[in-house]
């Protein structure tokens, strides 16, 4: 590969990592409190609020039932007021993030409800109000859990990365759909390819490492 | 004119001023819950009149659906009663405001049948939990900590997580959790009912000697007799909803009234015949003239002074009247002897009449089972013949 194939690789790769590390933490920021808040929402649970948490799970599954290429093509207005432009990396950050957040929502409540409810039956025995049990119970617990959901939704969302290339936005699938496909260079092709393997198998390692770390709930030797 | 003295009276005293002052109280308790879409409402306590008195330990024994979760949930408030009033020192918990109600729950501690510890954290973190939700400062929970894992014997496994204790450690974990903030009251659900009998002596042990020594007002709930008989003053036997009897522990356990409280006691070996005897009991007396091979079978229960007094060897000499052993028992409730014989005697009405007073005259409850068949029996039990009781 010439020296000029390899420096937009690089970028690419870079562009790629950006777009997934913003929509990631975004998504998080947002996502796990939503989660949480689903998780415990519900009638007769620690925050009961039924109406609000009809509503944000309406919301949160019309968000994860529409395909990601159309919810791309959907917002563009929305993400031309946020990034001032629809095409290019920063743009293409935008849908990845409103996929991301119902996306990390519904995991991190799957995680949070796998929570023994003797755990919060106890908090709330000796005191605990319900902020400091989602605290101080709840999310650490869920925490392991909640780590390996996220490690899934940055290999989703590196996935998803790849998919707005075909809409102008930058990263690892322009790269392989302009040179690889259009260009028809099978070698460039191929090196997308592996880059985009090696991301992924480097953030399952580390998310499965991590989760591991923080999971007390095995003997330790 | 002076100003009067105060002196402070320990936490620990003032509760042995008035051993009878209630620590706790339900009165006319009653909690239903309104199932929804269409299935009736369900019933889970009614007419529940209940006091724990400051310093003692009462134990509430019923099988499971009897109402006991529910019963015990009502003294934290983490269940409302639909009627009547929970009232734990001064506070009426049953008409708290949430917010206040939490304050409330930090003098009522709880310990629970599965521990519900916190895996994430050590035991130490456990126990720190209570001390951290209540605002205390980092340096005197770190002390506090460190003082409630010696007390319960733990000291050395501080900076171990629950996956690597045992079920007797999480226990005493979660005995010091809920010590943590000082609590006047111990709410135990079922605390041992997922132990092995070895560490649910151990476990007892540790929570009578919580309630001497700190003076801790304990309330258990249970369905496992031993565990009243270990540590319990008071009983309440639970059935349906209701309190079937409730009272001094040697008072139910050696003159049980109920139906209910005689099924929990005859679970207790030594209380009533094996069971390839009982299957050949007949209630009622015996025809005359049909007595060969037959034995009145007589339960004498011996309370407090009586409990080890010879009365068969006096029954023989005095009255001439053989009796022989079917199963027995001596042991001690709440600290007093106790002990049950189960006897039969010739069994003819007239011998039982004679036994039955002799005895009651001194002092012990005579019960007539009715009327043992062992003729066949002591047939058929010769080498190689089967008796169908022990087919099982």
């Amino acid at each position: 590969m010439s020296p000029e194939l390899t420096r937009l690789l690089v970028q690419a790769t870079l562009d790629t990592l950006q777009m997934v590390a913003v929509a990631a933490a975004i998504g998080t920021l947002v996502g796990l409190p939503l989660g949480v808040f689903l998780a415990t929402s519900g009638r007769g649970e620690l925050l009961a609020a039924p109406w609000a948490n009809r509503v944000l799970g309406l919301v949160v599954n019309a968000t994860r039932s529409t395909p990601f290429i159309i919810l791309v093509v959907a917002i563009i207005p929305f993400t031309r007021l946020i990034a001032g432009t629809s095409i290019g990396t920063s743009a293409a950050t935008v849908p990845l993030t409103v996929a991301a957040i119902p996306f990390i929502a519904r995991l991190v409540e799957g995680a949070v409800r796998e929570v023994d409810g003797g755990l919060v039956e106890a908090a709330r025995a000796f005191g605990a109000s319900p902020l400091q049990i989602v605290l101080k119970v709840l999310i650490p617990e869920a925490l392991p859990g909640i780590v390996l959901g996220l490690t899934l939704a940055v290999v989703s969302l590196i996935g998803f990365s790849a998919m707005v290339g075909a809409v102008g936005g930058g990263g690892l699938g322009d790269l392989g759909i302009r040179y690889g496909y259009q260009r028809f260079m099978p070698e460039m092709m191929l090196a997308v390819v592996v880059v985009l393997i090696v991301l992924v198998q480097l953030v399952q390692t580390l998310g499965d490492r991590l989760a591991r770390r923080m999971n007390k709930r095995l003997r330790h030797g | 004119m002076t100003a009067p003295v105060r002196v402070p009276v320990p936490a620990d005293l003032s509760g042995r001023l008035d051993p009878r002052d209630a620590l706790v109280r339900l009165e006319g308790v009653a909690k239903t819950y309104t199932a929804r879409r269409g299935a009736g409402a369900v019933t889970a306590l009614e007419d529940i009149d209940l006091s724990v008195p400051r310093g003692r330990v009462l134990g509430v024994i019923g099988r499971s659906g009897a109402g006991k979760s529910t019963l015990i949930r009502l003294v934290n408030g983490l269940e409302r009663p639909s009627r009547g009033r929970v009232i734990v020192g001064e506070a009426e918990i049953s008409s708290l405001s949430e917010s206040a109600l939490r304050r409330e729950r930090r003098g009522i501690g709880m310990i629970f049948q599965h521990f519900n510890l916190l895996s994430a954290r050590t035991a130490a973190g456990n126990v720190a939990l209570p001390l951290e939700v209540a605002g205390t400062d980092k340096a005197a929970i770190r002390a506090r900590v460190a003082e409630l894992l010696d007390l319960v014997g733990l000291g050395p496994q501080a900076d171990r997580y629950p996956a690597e204790l045992s079920g007797g450690q999480k226990q005493r974990v979660g005995i010091a959790r809920a010590l943590a903030t000082n609590p006047k009251v111990l709410l135990s659900d079922e605390a041992t009912s997922a132990l092995d009998p070895e560490t649910t002596r151990s476990i007892l042990d540790l929570l009578g000697r919580i309630n001497r020594e700190l003076g801790l007002t304990i309330l258990l709930i249970t369905h496992e007799m031993a565990v009243i008989r270990a540590i319990a003053h008071e009983v309440a036997v639970l059935d349906g909803g209701r309190i079937a009897e409730s009272g001094d522990v040697f008072e139910v356990f050696t003159r049980p009234r109920a139906a209910i409280t005689r099924t929990f006691l005859d679970e207790e070996t030594g209380r009533t015949l094996p069971p390839a005897l009982a299957a050949r009991l007949t209630p009622g007396p015996v025809p005359a003239g049909q007595g060969d091979g037959k034995q009145a079978v007589l339960r004498i229960t011996f309370r407090g002074p009586h409990a080890t007094d010879p009365v068969l060897a006096q029954l023989t000499r005095d009255l001439d009247i053989p009796a022989g052993i079917l199963s027995g028992t001596v042991d001690e409730i709440a600290g007093r002897p106790f002990g049950t014989l189960v006897v039969g005697i010739p069994p003819d009405a007239a011998t039982v009449t004679r036994a039955t007073e002799f005895l009651a005259a001194r002092g012990l409850d005579v019960e007539w089972l009715g009327t043992l068949d062992l003729a066949g029996w002591q047939r058929t039990a010769a080498p190689g013949a089967s008796d169908s009781s022990h087919v099982a």
